[in-house]
């Protein structure tokens, strides 16, 4: 590998791994947040450097420009009550650092042992196939994902738009007539009183 | 330093088991919600690694599109419930979703 494409694999993924940790060892959620796009991102850096056009620009769309900003509203609307106080976290901490410290020590050892796949006797990787011009481009992607996938595709479209229902349904919660013990269910949509139906009304009258 | 198939896949693990960790460790459920987000890159990039590497189609890459795509509405709805635990409970550490107990 070149050693431009060396340098942008070591920025990014000591980016990605320092965001990684520090999204989930702060404290405060809204940094955790901002150390998540900085993962989010430098994993884009990656996708780049292995020939991954589509999914680089996917990945800023969807990741770091959807999922993070909604994670960043979410804390903002709940304000102070994103952070947990420190009253209560410090309870429990032996066995929770003991289950981390094993699953790192468990993750070392499986990465030490997946560093060794590719490698040949000699000591250096084996070096990466060739590519076709069009790998990894819009192109080849859109032919992939449209033509041959097609059906999982309109599925995830259908998978979307379940998602968005049901997030609106359960975000909405219910109102103060409907949370009283003798309310009847009201409907989603309240057809709000205009002029004209005054006139209306009178005139049934 | 000789960047192959392994470096990508050992970084990889190290991020999944990074986020693991974080998820389990973790009591604000903000916070394990984004640690699932971090495992989600994880094999992302184990994926689009693999298909660099056996390059005969397009299969690595549009996996991960759709992992992409399926990350994107379970955090949504992921939020929503914990916008709605929030409403009741007040409180975002998960020892509190305790509801069903008793």
């Amino acid at each position: 590998m070149s050693t431009s494409g060396t340098l942008l694999f070591v920025a990014c993924a000591s980016c990605a791994l320092l965001g990684a940790v520090l999204a989930v060892s702060l404290r405060n959620p809204l940094r955790a947040a901002v150390a998540l796009l900085g993962h989010v991102l430098s994993l884009a850096g990656l996708y780049l450097g292995l020939h991954a056009q589509l999914l680089t620009a996917v990945q800023m769309l969807v990741y770091a420009g959807a999922i993070v900003v909604l994670f960043v509203f979410v804390i903002m609307l709940m304000g102070p009550g994103a952070t947990m106080d420190s009253a209560g976290t410090s309870r429990g901490a032996g066995p929770r650092i003991a289950g981390a410290s094993l699953l790192a020590m468990v993750t070392m050892a499986i990465a030490s042992q997946l560093s060794s796949i590719g490698v040949l006797p000699d000591g250096t990787s084996a070096p990466a196939p060739a590519l076709t011009p069009e790998y990894g481009t819009v192109e080849a992607m859109s032919q992939a994902i449209f033509v041959d996938t097609m059906l999982p595709f309109e599925l995830a479209s259908i998978l979307l738009v379940v998602a968005i229902v049901a997030a609106i349904a359960i975000a909405k919660g219910k109102s103060k007539a409907e949370s009283r013990p003798d309310a009847a269910p009201q409907p989603l949509a309240v057809r709000p009183r205009m002029v004209a139906d005054a006139d209306v009304v009178a005139a049934e009258d | 330093m000789a960047i192959g198939l392994g470096t990508y896949l050992a970084l990889s693990a190290t991020l999944f088991g990074v986020g693991a960790i974080g998820f389990l460790i973790r009591r604000n459920m903000l916070l394990q919600l984004m640690s699932i987000e971090i495992m989600l890159n994880a094999v992302n990039l184990t994926l689009v690694a693999f298909n660099r590497y056996h390059p005969d189609n397009q299969s690595g890459q549009v996996f991960a599109f759709f992992v992409i795509a399926v990350a994107a509405a379970e955090a949504a709805v992921g939020l929503a419930i914990l916008i709605s635990l929030f409403r009741i409970q007040k409180s975002v550490e998960s020892d509190k979703a305790d509801l069903l107990r008793n």
